[in-house]
C-alpha cells in the first residue's frame, strides 16, 4: 500500500459491558472516529465531560483526504494541547497561483495577519491527524474508544438513546444519554433518524491522487484552468508532508471512475503535468463527484449531527473538516453545561441555529467556486475566462478569479446568545465573532491571548471587573495589565479597548456581550442568555 | 444611487459605430467574449451593488420579454 506512511491496526476489544451483558448508560456516545469525532471526544474530555467513541473500522483514514487545516481549527486544536505540534509537522504555505492555459494569471498571498500564535493553513495527511488524535484520545482518561464496533439502529428515548451495536462477538446494547453522529457524508445515522439530507449534487467527476517526489516546485498552491496537459479541465497541485504532493485532475462527468483511477490511466496524465524527467510514484488514487447538502436539523431529538453527517461541502477551499472541527468546538462547551445541569436542553438548540448558518455560509462559498471552476454552460464558460483572460493585466479581475476561497469562520452574528452591542466598538470583534489572538506575557513569559481563554467562561477586562455567577458556571476575570500584559499593545487594538472595557467571552472563545463599563448586572444576563436561561 | 434608465450617452450614433467597428474582424467567438469583457469592465466601473442588480435584471427580464 502507501510506501511513506505504514497504517495503524487498533485492536479490538471486548467490552466489560457486552461480556457481562449489562447495559450502561453513557453521558456521550460519539459515532465515528475521524477527525470530527476525536476531536468532539478530546474537547468534551477537556470540559470534563467522559465520552465513548464507536467506529467500525480499526484504522485511520485511507489516503491524504481533508488536506489543508486552516487556523481556525488549529487554534481549537492548541486548546486540546496539539495545536503547536501539527503546526510544527505540517506544511505551511501562504502562496497561491492561478493559471489560465500556458500562463500565469494571478497570483495571491493570504497575507495573514501577524502575531497570532497558529498560522493561516497547514497542509498534513488527514491519515498523519487522525493517528495523532486517536494517541491523544488513548492518553484521556475521559475517552474510550471501541473499534470494530458498527451501530446497527438506534431508539429515542425520553432521557436516553438505546443502540444496538454489533461486534465481532455479537450484538449488544449501549445506552447514551446524548449520541454525536459524526459518521461522515455517508453516515447511517441520519437514516436511523429519519433525517433529510438534502441539497445540490454537481455533475463534475474529479481525480485526486498523492504522489510522492523530490521535486522543486515551491511550497506554494498551483491551480490551473484549461492547462496544456489537461484541457477543457482543471487541476490542482498542493504539497504535502514528507514529500507527498497532492494532485486534484477534474475529469468531468462523462468520465468513467473505475477506468480512471487505473494506474496506466493515471501516470500518463501525472507525467504530462510535471513533464518527462520528473520521477515520482503513484501512492493513492481516488475518484470522487461532490455535493453540497445539510441535514435539516443538526439535533434530532437526542441524536446530534457533526462534521460531514450534517454538512457536506464541495472541496474548494478546504471547508470541510475545518467546519466540522468549529462544530466540536461549538457543541461540547453546550453539552457540557447541559449534562451538568446548568443550562437547558434550549442550548442544545442554539447549536443548531450557530452551525446550520454556517453550514450554509459554508456552502454558499463553495457553491459559488464550484460554479467557477466548472461553468454549467457556454456562457458561463465565457464569462469565467473572461474574467481569467482580464485577470492578466487588470487588477480589478482578480478578486472575482475563484479557485476556492480559503475556509474562515463564519461569526455567529445574529446568534441568539449575543447580547447585542450598545456602545460604540471600532474592528472586527462584534458579539458573535470569534476571539482574535494577540501576544501577550503572563508572569513574566511569553504566550498568547487565546491560551488564557476557553476553558471556561471569561471576562476579559480592560479595567476592574468583578467575577459573576450564573448558576454553576462562573465568568472568571482576566484584565488586562493585572493578570496579563499586553505585550504589544495587539490585544487593546483588535478589541477596541479602551479603559473599562470588558468582554464576555464564550468557552469556545466566541465573544458573547461586551461593554465600555462593568456593570455585574448587565454581566449576569449577558451569561444567563449565552446559557439560554432566561 | 438607482440605475439611470435615460439617455446618458453623448454622440450617441457615434458611440455605436465605435463599438460596432471594435468587434470587426473578430469571429463570433471572440465577438462574443469582448462583449463579456465589456461588461465585467463596466461592471467594476459603476461597482454600486444596487445599480448593478437592477442592470442584470433588467437585462435579463428584457430578453425575456424579446420573442425568440
Amino acid at each position: 500500500m502507501s510506501k511513506t506512511y505504514t497504517y495503524p491496526s487498533f485492536d479490538y476489544q471486548p467490552s466489560a459491558e457486552q461480556q457481562s451483558g449489562s447495559v450502561r448508560r453513557h453521558p456521550v456516545v460519539i459515532i465515528g472516529a475521524g477527525p470530527v469525532g476525536l476531536t468532539q471526544a478530546l474537547d468534551l474530555a477537556s470540559r470534563g465531560v467522559p465520552s465513548l467513541v464507536l467506529d467500525d473500522d480499526n484504522t485511520v483514514s485511507v489516503g491524504s483526504r481533508a488536506v489543508c487545516y486552516a487556523k481556525r481549527p488549529l487554534e481549537i486544536w492548541d486548546r486540546l494541547g496539539l495545536g503547536e505540534e501539527f503546526a510544527a509537522q505540517g506544511v505551511q504555505w501562504q502562496l497561491g497561483k492561478v493559471f489560465l492555459r500556458d500562463d500565469l494569471a494571478y497570483s495571491f498571498d493570504l497575507l495573514p495577519e501577524q502575531q497570532h500564535k497558529m498560522p493561516a493553513m497547514i497542509n498534513y495527511q488527514q491519515y498523519h491527524l487522525e493517528e495523532r488524535l486517536v494517541k491523544a484520545c488513548e492518553a484521556s482518561e475521559l475517552v474510550e474508544l471501541r473499534w470494530k464496533h458498527k451501530v446497527l439502529s438506534l431508539q429515542q428515548r425520553d432521557d436516553h438513546v438505546n443502540l444496538n451495536v454489533e461486534t465481532p462477538d455479537g450484538i449488544y446494547r449501549i445506552e447514551a444519554q446524548w449520541v454525536v453522529a459524526c459518521d461522515g457524508a455517508n453516515s447511517t445515522v441520519r437514516g436511523m433518524v429519519g433525517a433529510d439530507f438534502s441539497g445540490q449534487f454537481f455533475q463534475d467527476r474529479f481525480l485526486i491522487a498523492d504522489v510522492i517526489m523530490k521535486a522543486d516546485f515551491p511550497t506554494e498552491r498551483w491551480f490551473w484552468f484549461d492547462p496544456p496537459f489537461h484541457r477543457n479541465q482543471s487541476v490542482l497541485l498542493h504539497k504535502q508532508a514528507d514529500n507527498i504532493w497532492r494532485i486534484d485532475f477534474q475529469l468531468g462527468w462523462n468520465a468513467d471512475p473505475v477506468e480512471e483511477k487505473k494506474p496506466e490511466k493515471v501516470i500518463p496524465r501525472i507525467q504530462a503535468m510535471l513533464g518527462p524527467d520528473v520521477e515520482f510514484e503513484l501512492e493513492w488514487v481516488s475518484v470522487y463527484q461532490f455535493a453540497c447538502r445539510r441535514i435539516n436539523n443538526f439535533r434530532h431529538q437526542r441524536v446530534i449531527f457533526a462534521g460531514d453527517a450534517a454538512h457536506q461541502v464541495s472541496p474548494f477551499g478546504a471547508r470541510g473538516a475545518n467546519t466540522g472541527v468549529q462544530d466540536c468546538d461549538n457543541l461540547s462547551w453546550k453539552l457540557a453545561a447541559v449534562l451538568a445541569g446548568q443550562a437547558p436542553e434550549a442550548l442544545i438548540d442554539s447549536y443548531h441555529e450557530e452551525r446550520a448558518y454556517a453550514a450554509d455560509d459554508n456552502i454558499g462559498h463553495s457553491t459559488r467556486a464550484t460554479d467557477f471552476i466548472t461553468p454549467k454552460s457556454r456562457s458561463s464558460l465565457r464569462l469565467r475566462n473572461a474574467v481569467l483572460e482580464l485577470a492578466r493585466s487588470e487588477p480589478f479581475a482578480r478578486p472575482l478569479v475563484n479557485s476556492g476561497r480559503l475556509s474562515t469562520p463564519t461569526p455567529y452574528l445574529q446568534s441568539s446568545l449575543n447580547t447585542p452591542d450598545r456602545d460604540p466598538f471600532a474592528g472586527r470583534m462584534l458579539p458573535g465573532t470569534n476571539c482574535a489572538d494577540a501576544p501577550i506575557r503572563r508572569d513574566g513569559q511569553d504566550g498568547w491571548l487565546l491560551e488564557q481563554l476557553g476553558h471556561g467562561f471569561t471576562l476579559l477586562s480592560f479595567g476592574p471587573a468583578a467575577p459573576v455567577s450564573v448558576g454553576g458556571i462562573t465568568a472568571e476575570v482576566i484584565e488586562v495589565g493585572r493578570d496579563i500584559e499586553d505585550a504589544q499593545g495587539l490585544v487593546a487594538q483588535r478589541y477596541d479597548g479602551q479603559p473599562g472595557t470588558v468582554y464576555l467571552i464564550r468557552p469556545d472563545q466566541h465573544v458573547a456581550a461586551r461593554w465600555r463599563q462593568f456593570d455585574a448586572t448587565e454581566a449576569q444576563a449577558a451569561l444567563r442568555r449565552a446559557l439560554k436561561l432566561q | 444611487m438607482t440605475l439611470n434608465r435615460q439617455p446618458n450617452i453623448p454622440e450617441q450614433d457615434i458611440f455605436y459605430a465605435e463599438l460596432i467597428n471594435a468587434q470587426r474582424n473578430l469571429s463570433d467567438e471572440q465577438a462574443d467574449m469582448m462583449i463579456a469583457k465589456l461588461a465585467l469592465i463596466l461592471c467594476n466601473h459603476v461597482g454600486d451593488r444596487a445599480v448593478l442588480s437592477e442592470a442584470i435584471a433588467l437585462a435579463r427580464a428584457n430578453t425575456l420579454a424579446t420573442p425568440d
